[in-house]
């Protein structure tokens, strides 16, 4: 298989059986998109597939062929400023394990760009399909209205 | 997750032909994935139809009503500026399902047939469900059915249709498209999934190979004043416990011209109410009038155990879906 994963073009060999999850972690060795449920009830695999947030673990690799897939490693330049949103998570504590946090980020740039954060609430809403055990929701809610604030729409 | 073969089909032709020869249709994989991992679900072959994306999933509204192609994905539906304004309640109902993930993947035409979420279909572990294994019996009778069906349902099999957009298309008289080795056909969305008397585990009408092209939605002065009721265990990113899809036409004076209602989360398959349209039609829409149809609704509720506040749950959704209807500025 081949998939374009952060602009590059990455040739490895699978069973056609396997998750862009496992093919991004197991292969490519991008093991920032985690695995929490493995069945796309807690948003921790998050990656953007053509620039819009997907699901890894419910994505067959196969059949992301030809398509853009970013991941958390791909969001900023491995040497310069983080993304706007990534500074954000750090600035409002929006995180304790850290666990669902690549995933929380994923969603939360989409979030933005889907013109989803305007209120706590609707913030809330669009970030509904991202897990968080910890329970750190308010200060995720806090980045992602902060980081929205500095985005220009 | 059992070995298959993978394909992908470029027009619906090759995908049809492909899908004759037995397997399944991947198109946004929620669903799919999910129950094959689950192996509830066991293709040999899945063909992969996201290339008909194409030419399956425009979004046109026009004074010929409102069609959308199969391939549209929820997300794109839902934010469309003239569904939203004349067909709110396709809007809503796409809008208030899943998450925003699964809404940028899933198409329209996998949404209508997602599968129940019924505890015993999706475990292997329990032996008895007439959905999975024909003829074994159903598990939830007397398990843990909290969250099944009151309507539709019979001793074979008391799971929920969990969708929420299939309520929006039966209520407003949509139409089917889809693709065969006979070529192309058209049916009522009503007629789509089969009620439990066929059998559990034959949920469709499609025939081997048939894949859904598009949907149909007539105009009609209804459209614009409706909307969709979602009443769920946690705010979001939650299946229906109960749900009302209702449309109204209304006279000057609020008397009901013309009424659609369909129930979600609470019936075996998509289900319009048309005892409760029946209750309203020429009839001043108030609170007495709205109860008295949500209470039509749900004549032939059968509950069992953990589901025995269902209908009550569904009634109040329903009066309350009308008579915020009712207060819509259209």
């Amino acid at each position: 298989m081949t998939l374009e994963v952060n602009g590059a073009q990455r040739r490895f060999t699978a069973d056609v059986r396997t998750t862009l999850l496992d093919a991004l972690r197991e292969r490519l060795n991008l093991t920032g998109a985690k695995k929490g449920c493995d069945h796309g009830q807690c948003g921790a695999c998050t990656v953007h597939i053509d620039g819009r947030r997907a699901l890894a673990c419910l994505t067959l690799a196969v059949a992301a062929q030809g398509r853009r897939i970013t991941t958390i490693e791909g969001l900023s330049p491995p040497v310069g400023p983080l993304h706007p949103m990534q500074a954000a998570f750090i600035d409002a504590d929006a995180f304790q394990c850290g666990y669902c946090t690549p995933g929380q980020i994923m969603s939360a740039v989409s979030c933005v760009e889907e013109g989803g954060a305007a209120s706590r609430e609707e913030i809330a809403e669009y970030m509904s399909g991202n897990l968080c055990r910890c329970g750190a929701y308010p200060h995720i809610v806090e980045a992602v209205e902060a980081a929205a604030a500095r985005t220009p729409s | 997750m059992r070995p298959f073969a993978y394909r992908r089909a470029d027009d619906a032709a090759e995908a049809v032909r492909a899908g004759a020869a037995g397997g399944a249709f991947l198109a946004g994989g929620t669903t799919l994935v999910d129950l094959m991992k689950l192996e509830v679900a066991r293709p040999p072959r899945l063909i992969d139809i996201n290339p008909l994306a194409r030419d399956h999933a425009a979004i046109k509204a026009g004074p010929e009503g409102l069609q959308l192609g199969a391939l549209a994905r929820m997300a794109d539906v839902a934010a469309d500026p003239a569904v939203r304004r004349d067909y709110p309640v396709i809007a809503q109902s796409l809008d208030l399902a899943a998450s925003g993930q699964i809404r940028n993947m899933a198409s329209l035409g996998g949404n209508v047939l997602q599968a129940s979420r019924c505890p015993y279909f999706r475990d292997i572990s329990w032996g008895a469900c007439n959905k999975r294994v024909p003829g074994s019996g159903c598990s939830a009778l007397a398990g843990v059915n909290r969250g099944h069906a009151v309507l539709g349902v019979s001793q074979a099999c008391i799971s929920a249709y969990p969708g929420d957009f299939a309520q929006a298309l039966i209520a407003l008289d949509a139409t089917v498209t889809v693709a065969g080795l006979a070529g192309p056909r058209r049916l009522p969305f009503e007629d789509l999934h089969r009620p439990v008397s066929d059998g559990p585990h034959l949920e469709t009408r499609l025939r081997p190979g048939e894949l859904i092209l598009g949907f149909a939605i007539p105009p009609g002065p209804w459209t614009r004043r409706s909307l969709y009721l979602k009443v769920r265990d946690r705010q979001s990113f939650e299946f229906a416990r109960a749900a009302a899809a209702v449309a109204v036409d209304l006279d000057s004076a609020g008397v009901v011209r013309e009424v659609r209602i369909a129930i979600g989360g609470l019936a075996y398959r998509p289900w319009r109410a048309r005892g409760a349209e029946a209750v309203l039609r020429g009839r001043l829409l108030d609170e007495a009038a709205a109860r008295a149809a949500a209470t039509a609704a749900f004549a032939g509720a059968v509950t069992h155990g953990g589901n025995d506040f269902a209908p009550e749950l569904g009634r109040r959704a329903v009066a309350r879906a009308l008579m915020s209807a009712r207060g819509l500025e259209v």
